[in-house]
């Protein structure tokens, strides 16, 4: 070729280039909201502003975004998408909300379990108040007298005096208390939570118990829990939403099929997405799949009703699209067709109207006051997607100030939060991780037998360097755990490219944990904890006989994590189980991860103990009494 | 004017001859009693407890938790997640509206329908048998069979108390009433124990007569070791035991027995103060309510079986007072209070006791 020609063609694909590039900025037209942040450097996830939850004021003239990772609320014009403000809240923010006057803006700081109060009109936090365990949403009564906070950590909401943050009561959550929406009267308050609610351990494959959920009313005016609706089956709940009319409600769910091996990937799915409807226009709550073979909708987050009660808005994190569902087609199908339909994955083409490609891991939706346009959060690459509701298209994309780059470690986050690997998209690392940390439920896996060796899922904070990884330590590094296997065992699918492994490992290698509750500062211990210390350490029991030391707690749960990454059989061996030694589990934030041992039997901490070490094979503790047990449970909450 | 003031005369005498015409105190309140058993609603005529809720009604019966709502008795029991099915005692959180239900098989929430229970096996519950429980803002103080316990309903830390921090030297507890200030509880052979919630610091009461069963000095002291229930309210501590009942203001101490007060038994199941002078007492020979000075006894008669109120003075002067009604049961082992009205548990049913103007 000669070298005129390839300036011709250079020329010409270049024209080309420009031609496409200005058609898809026409179609989908990038604005740049740049706040008025000093730069960050890139290379950590929390360089990213990780847009999660999004909001209008009042007025509709502006939009709140919260940006979890660069902990701040941003504020944008809602008509030029301008920036307004970067607000510094507190560390990991996840929930916020507006006051009933629009004067404040509550927002949930979940690492430093605060709450900010953000005057709306001068755009600055007024007041920071300390709140219970990880708060995650926030809502404030009518009355402007209450504000509930809902505490993923310590399963409650809490309910605050108003004016002074003062907190009054606690109110029994479900496990993992996380969204809470209010009734359009604003009588009552409608809650959801992300794992499954502790039910009594039935032991042995045959007696194993699907997941429980539930959404928490209460009544907004006596401060109290007035009803339970239960969830049966589901774990993984998150936002729930009202028509205005009142009528019907709606909540984003997962529901697993944790009871059955996963073998059935290719036959009808590990998960199923779906959408749990009450209210007056259902009778009684029902719930139906958003899933249709090829297009799943993995793990349904955001919910919106437009104000005509003609759509629901569905975001679908790991799917990274936005479902609609048409109302009027929804209920007829309902009214006309007799239930269950959660396995049927034939019923969502009977109300599922659009499934809107978006940014990378939408979470937070919004519509505007007229209904028009949907805002989408996009989580894992910094933008808000602008959907013109009339046609069901993005008609914008806000980009987020932030790092240019998507850095290894945003790749491989991007990686964990995405579904698209698995078999049909179904579902991702984050199905079971949710939010980076468990799920709380214990599956059934395909590679050690039908029925067999039931493992319960543990928490990924902080795992790195605690290799081996999976319950009978067979997996010698994370690469491993999460390259051919979870490929050939989970996914049955695509493999990772060699790089995307490598980031994926970075991420989850990066993984905190988070904040201890029990935890004093300065390495603080209370007199029962440090009781508690002094039995993990001890070597020899009450009556001076020398404990082996394979029987001490310190020799296995040895080092910060509490681990010395070597196989035991601590005795809890049960028939379904292939095999006696386990991996010795890290100790991080072990009050979180009920249910305990290898197949979840063990409840709670003390059934450990009590129920599941006869013969002192799990560390000499028959010799403890009630009291001294206690007291080594109360130092191990602070591991 | 003569006249009149010879026939004034003549009924002074009178009143001088034959005594003062029976006169009902004023305070004594009259009730029209209507009664539950298994024959209208009630899991088990053996009712333990009982605890009102504003409109709604809890009973603890040998066979479940029974909930009285809109006329109409729901139970719970082992299958609804309920810690055993007999169930000794009952309070209310009256922040969340969340009840605590002390078993025989460990400590159950119940909290709008969802139960959760706490045994020794599966937290940090010092014993199964939960002869009593009383809530205390974020605090649930427990009385079992193995000591007293302190659940931190925000922390779910436990704190266990028994021989080993307290001066407890038996360690059967068998009931606790719990305020931000203090906190008492009512053991079995082993007197009073008071918990001073600022300075974490236990004390004791006990009989001075030690485990006799004489009273050399009235009033000296607790009436008696074995303690079966306490009620601190307005400051005021009343204890019962099976042989007496006693009001601690603090300083001073006022016991009452059968012989020289209106309780119509010393055997005394449960007590349960109204506040600083007046009180309810359960016993094994009818229910009585002290108002400070006079007495009033509500039973079914032990000569006749037959309904009846007494009401006893403050000169020691007792009268019947005319009734149709009585508690289900003389054997009684709980009271609460629903306004004007009581709930009255016996061991044959739950009673209604309506109050009368």
């Amino acid at each position: 070729m000669s070298r005129a020609a390839q300036v011709r063609i250079a020329i010409a694909a270049s024209v080309l280039c420009t031609a496409l590039m200005i058609a898809a900025s026409l179609r989908s037209p990038v604005v740049r909201a740049a706040a008025n942040t000093s730069a960050a450097p890139t290379g950590s996830v929390k360089d990213y502003a990780s847009p999660l939850e999004i909001l209008f004021s009042r007025d509709g003239r502006q939009i709140y975004v919260l940006c979890q990772q660069s902990d701040s609320i941003r504020v944008l014009d809602a008509h030029t998408f301008a920036a307004i403000k970067s607000i510094a809240v507190g560390h990991l923010p996840r929930g916020f909300s507006l006051s009933h006057t629009g004067n404040r803006l509550y927002v949930t700081n979940t690492w430093d379990d605060t709450l900010s109060v953000i005057d709306t009109r001068t755009l600055t936090v007024v007041a920071t108040w300390p709140v219970g365990a990880e708060p995650s949403s926030v809502l404030e009564d009518n009355a402007g007298k209450r504000v509930f906070v809902a505490n993923r950590i310590s399963n409650d909401i809490a309910v605050l005096n108003a004016q002074t943050g003062a907190e009054e009561s606690r109110l029994l959550a479900g496990r993992g208390s996380s969204y809470m929406t209010p009734s359009p009267d604003g009588s009552r308050i409608y809650a959801t939570h992300i794992y499954p609610n502790l039910q009594a351990r039935r032991t042995g494959v045959e007696s194993r118990i699907p997941p429980e959920s539930e959404i928490t009313v209460i009544d907004a005016v006596r401060g109290v829990v007035e009803q339970r609706m239960p969830l049966h089956r589901a774990a993984g709940v998150f936002h729930v939403a009202f028509s205005s009319d009142g009528r019907l409600g709606v909540a984003a769910q997962l529901h697993p099929k944790n009871l059955v091996p996963l073998a059935h990937v290719e036959h009808g799915w590990a998960f199923e997405d779906t959408l749990t409807l009450f209210g007056a226009d259902i009778g009684a709550s029902v719930e139906v799949p958003l899933d249709e073979l090829e297009r799943y909708a993995a793990r349904p987050f955001g919910v919106a009703i437009s104000p005509d009660k003609s759509r629901i808005y569905v975001s679908c994190g790991g799917s990274q699209i936005v479902t609609v569902v048409d109302v009027v087609k929804l209920l007829h199908f309902i009214h006309s067709h007799a239930g269950p339909y959660v396995q049927d994955l034939s019923a969502s083409a009977n109300y599922v109207v659009a499934r809107i490609a978006v940014g990378r891991n939408p979470y937070g939706i919004a519509l505007t006051h007229d209904g028009s346009r949907l805002f989408v959060a996009n989580r894992l690459d910094d933008t808000v997607s602008v959907i013109d509701t009339r046609t069901n298209h993005v008609v914008s994309t806000i980009k987020l100030d932030g790092p240019a780059k998507v850095s290894p470690l945003r790749h491989g986050e991007q990686t964990f939060y995405n579904a698209s690997y698995a078999f049909q998209g179904q579902f991702g690392c984050a199905n079971c991780h949710l939010d980076s940390t468990f799920d709380g439920i214990e599956w059934d896996l395909e590679p050690d037998g039908f029925g067999r060796d039931i493992v319960d899922n543990r928490l990924l904070e902080d795992i790195r360097d605690t290799e081996p990884y999976k319950w009978n330590g067979g997996n010698p590094d994370i690469p491993t755990e999460c390259g051919p296997r979870t490929e050939k065992y989970f996914w049955r699918s695509q493999n990772y490219d060699s790089l995307t492994l490598a980031d994926l490992t970075l991420y989850i290698r990066s993984i905190p944990q988070r904040p201890n509750q029990w935890r004093l500062a300065h390495k603080q211990f209370t007199p029962a904890q440090e009781r508690g210390r002094t039995i993990f350490n001890r070597v020899a029991d009450k009556f001076g006989a020398p404990i082996p030391e394979q029987n001490r707690c310190s020799y296995c749960h040895i080092g910060a994590k509490g681990t010395n990454q070597k196989s035991f059989d601590v005795g809890t061996r049960k028939a379904t189980d292939n095999g006696a030694l386990l991996d010795t589990p890290q100790l991080v934030n072990i009050a979180l991860t009920a249910p305990y041992l290898h197949d979840g039997s063990a409840g709670t901490l003390e059934e450990i103990w009590t129920v599941f070490n006869a013969k002192d094979k799990h560390g000499r503790t028959n010799d403890l009494s009630k009291d001294e047990l206690n007291d080594l449970i109360e130092y191990l909450r602070t591991r | 004017m003569k006249k009149c003031f010879m026939m004034a005369l003549l009924f002074a005498s009178m009143i001088c001859a034959y005594g003062a015409p029976p006169v009902l105190p004023a305070t004594m309140p009259r009730f029209r009693f209507e009664s539950f058993t298994t024959a209208n609603g009630l899991p088990d005529n053996h009712v333990f407890s009982v605890l009102v809720d504003g409109e709604r009604i809890w009973a603890g019966t040998e066979n479940g938790l029974a909930l009285y709502e809109n006329r109409v008795w729901k139970t719970f029991n082992t299958n609804d997640g309920l810690a055993h099915r007999a169930v000794l005692s009952l309070a209310l959180d009256k922040r969340t509206g969340d009840v605590w239900a002390g078993t025989m098989g460990g400590l159950s929430r119940i909290s709008a329908g969802r139960i959760e229970s706490f045994t020794q096996l599966n937290s940090g519950l010092s014993n199964d048998v939960v002869y009593g429980v009383s809530v205390e803002g974020e605090n649930v103080w427990v009385a079992t069979a193995a000591g007293g316990c302190r659940f931190n309903t925000r922390t779910n830390q436990w704190t266990l108390y028994n021989e080993r921090n307290t001066p407890m030297n038996e360690i059967w507890t068998y009931g606790v009433s719990a305020s931000e200030a203090k906190v008492y509880y009512a053991v079995w052979g082993s007197g009073l124990l008071e918990y001073d919630q600022k300075t974490s610091r236990w004390d004791k009461y006990d009989d001075p007569d030690g485990e006799n069963e004489i009273v050399l000095f009235k009033d000296q002291g607790l009436i008696h070791e074995i303690v079966t229930s306490v009620s601190y309210v307005d400051g005021i501590v009343w204890a019962a035991t099976y042989f007496g009942d006693s009001r601690y203001d603090g300083r001073s101490w006022h016991n009452f027995l059968t012989k020289d007060s209106g309780l119509p038994s010393n055997f005394t199941n449960f007590i349960k103060g109204v506040d600083a002078h007046r009180a309810w007492f359960c016993t094994d020979k009818g229910l009585a309510y002290y108002d400070g000075v006079s007495w009033a006894v509500y039973r079914n008669s032990l000569v006749d079986g037959k309904p009846e109120m007494t009401v006893r003075d403050a000169n020691g002067n007792v009268n019947p007072v005319a009734v149709n009604s009585a508690p289900a049961h003389n054997y009684v082992l709980g009271i609460d209070f629903q306004g004007g009205d009581i709930w009255v548990a016996t061991a044959k049913g739950l009673s209604h006791g309506i109050h009368q103007p």
